[in-house]
């Protein structure tokens, strides 16, 4: 097959998986390691369309491992990594662009290109991949982008150093929007927010899945953010996913490491916001 | 969102009926970024009055597809028809964030960006200078309490400084002013072969590179390999907040960090310069055997009788104090860095600019005065 064609057939596959109900990301026997030290051995994760799944796990058990492996940051020892159908490993920068079109990312510091401003950060992914479309609706799109993820007027026009650490984050998940992803990574969205802004950048996550119809994938330590607004959680502990399922479900797992996580202090304290917090609306 | 509707790449489309002598525009396909293709061009070419936009007949549409018919909506002031759900929640999502965004920072005239960058310019240059003398003072302040309490010395940071400003810097400035002493008496020797007076080589060479050359490509080295290396430490020091770590436990900075940098240069500056004069006295001697035919013997009877001993020490009284100048810029910018690390790097290119520019305006006001006390 010519290139052309290849990309075109891929295209239509993506589309298709992406159109079908089922699994967004499969992650299968996923093996990686620095060096001596091993971080994942036989992770295995099936991540479903439409859901909001929260990754947790100590410091230094691979979250932010397994989330480069999946976008292609990271090539794995071992395993093999499928998303929208389309195998991932091994894939260069500029391979399975019909995948890459359809996930946005957002990095733990924002990681926004610093010498743009916050729109022109966002125009980035539209002029890369759909340099057809004039720059006035390009701008048009950047504004409404940036209003969506609720960042004011004001924040269009400055610079990555003029922002706050919340506004860096709602301008690189504006940046991870511009396509219209139909798969969103989340890396601590809410690490270094105050518990405010926290639950708004939460509040932003469920509204914006639950009109555009994104799959999130979210890496968190924020008991809050799992109770709000995850539909099933993955716990990482000894090198693989030891459990997936809802918090109810992994709180009738009896692992030592997870009911530690639930149970201690700041779980217990969680649990308790949520049902005061349904106490509320009843 | 349809998401059982089968193959979604159909491109988006659009057609104009009259019904009623009303205008309907029937939009159908997959209205996502993309598949648009010149859908929206299409879209803004339409003149009004339409009386609705029909949706009945689109598979799929994203936010950026909304958008596009939010726009021509509010242009043609028409509604929607079509029974979508869907389309509406995602109309209302970007109808919500339809107010208008800056995308660049605002332009400023030409002349006024013109003149107001020399103006920054210059008062920036103002501020620095006077920082650098400031910074300067200071260190003389933390020089005057080490003195009177010697216990705070610290000598072993100092021997560090020794060697990662001296030892290892002796392979590069060696190599360079080897290098150095061969370019000056191979182009010195072809001017003066004109003349026939081929052994005013060795005159060229010992005297040049003891009065000036040594010492200032030296102190370009050290600026350049140690002046950035302070800069870098101390700036990213500053950003990691470890400068103010430790002032509140009371250590000061300029006796722990700024005083050993400076007083390092100082000391190896001199012993630095007379390595690379030494050298490119070397590298010229072995130019003149190989090309001039002059016995290394008659080069160093003949340097003895040309170089006078002043021309040592106007390269030795020189170094201390371009060492000052350059551990002075390095240190001095290195504290000026805040924010972020982008600054880091602004900072390093400033202090090795500025050490060298300054050390190259000392070099002339040393040239002026040892020409008055005679010493030339």
């Amino acid at each position: 097959m010519a290139p052309e064609e290849e990309i075109a057939a891929e295209e239509v596959r993506v589309e298709e998986a992406v159109a079908k109900d089922g699994i967004a990301i499969s992650v299968r026997n996923l093996k990686n390691s620095f060096g001596d030290q091993l971080v994942h051995d036989g992770l295995n994760l099936e991540v479903r369309k439409g859901e909001i799944i929260g990754v947790v796990g100590g410091s230094g058990t691979g979250k932010s491992v397994l989330m480069r492996s999946i976008i292609g940051l990271q090539t794995p020892d071992e395993g093999e990594i499928h998303v929208f159908g389309e195998s991932m490993v091994g894939r260069l920068d500029d391979e399975a662009l019909a995948v890459r079109k359809r996930w946005g990312v957002l990095f733990q510091g924002g990681a926004l290109f610093s010498t743009l401003t916050v729109a022109e950060n966002v125009e980035v992914p539209i002029r890369e991949y759909y340099p057809n479309i004039r720059p006035q609706l390009r701008d048009e799109i950047a504004a409404y982008k940036i209003r969506m993820t609720g960042l004011p007027a004001e924040a269009g026009p400055k610079y990555p150093s003029e922002l706050s650490g919340g506004m860096k984050k709602r301008a690189g998940l504006a940046r991870a929007l511009a396509l219209d992803p139909d798969l969103l990574f989340l890396d601590e969205p809410t690490a270094g927010l105050d518990p405010i802004g926290a639950a708004a950048f939460d509040e932003q996550t469920r509204k914006l899945q639950q009109t555009l119809g994104l799959t999130v994938f979210l890496i968190t330590h924020d008991l809050d953010t799992l109770y709000s607004i995850c539909d099933r959680v993955a716990v990482l502990a000894d090198k693989k996913v030891t459990a997936v399922g809802t918090i109810d479900e992994l709180l009738a797992t009896d692992h030592p490491w997870i009911q530690e996580y639930f149970n201690g202090p700041r779980g217990r304290a969680a649990t308790a916001a949520v049902s005061r917090q349904k106490d509320k609306r009843r | 969102m349809d998401q059982t509707s089968a193959l979604m790449n159909k491109a988006a489309d659009l057609s104009q009926e009259v019904r009623d002598g009303r205008t309907i525009i029937r939009l159908s396909g997959n209205l996502s970024i993309a598949c648009l293709n010149d859908f929206p061009d299409r879209l803004d070419a339409i003149e009004g009055p339409v009386a609705a936009i029909d949706l009945s007949q689109v598979d799929h549409m994203d936010t950026i597809g909304a958008w596009v018919l939010h726009r021509t909506m509010q242009r043609l002031d028409c509604g929607i028809t079509g029974d979508r759900c869907d389309a509406e929640r995602l109309l209302a999502t970007v109808g919500q964030a339809g107010d208008p965004v800056n995308i660049r920072p605002d332009r400023v005239a030409p002349l006024q960006r013109v003149v107001g960058q020399i103006g920054e310019a210059v008062v920036n240059s103002f501020t620095t200078l006077m920082g650098l003398v400031g910074f300067f003072g200071g260190t003389l302040v933390a020089t005057w309490n080490v003195i009177r309490h010697p216990g705070r010395f610290r000598i072993n940071a100092v021997v560090q400084r020794f060697e990662v400003v001296g030892v290892s810097a002796l392979g590069i400035i060696g190599l360079m002013s080897f290098l150095i002493g061969i370019v000056i008496a191979q182009q010195g020797s072809v001017q003066l072969r004109q003349f026939g007076m081929e052994m005013l080589t060795i005159n060229l060479v010992g005297r040049l590179t003891f009065r000036e050359l040594g010492v200032l490509m030296t102190a370009i080295m050290v600026a350049g390999r140690s002046g950035s290396a302070f800069a870098a430490q101390l700036g990213t020091m500053k950003l990691t907040e470890e400068v103010d770590a430790m002032r509140t436990i009371g250590v000061s900075p300029m006796e722990a960090l700024v005083l050993p940098r400076t007083l390092a240069v100082v000391v190896m500056m001199p012993l630095l310069g007379f390595y690379a004069s030494v050298m490119a006295v070397i590298g010229g001697g072995f130019l003149c055997a190989i090309s001039l035919d002059i016995p290394p013997i008659t080069f160093i009877q003949r340097l003895r009788e040309v170089v006078p001993i002043t021309d040592l020490w106007v390269g030795l009284i020189k170094a201390p104090v371009f060492g000052i100048i350059i551990a002075l810029s390095g240190c001095f910018q290195g504290m000026q860095v805040e924010g972020n690390a982008e600054e880091v790097g602004l900072r390093t290119t400033a202090a090795v600019v500025q050490a060298i520019f300054l050390v190259i305006v000392i070099d002339a006001f040393f040239a002026v005065f040892f020409t008055w006390v005679g010493w030339n």
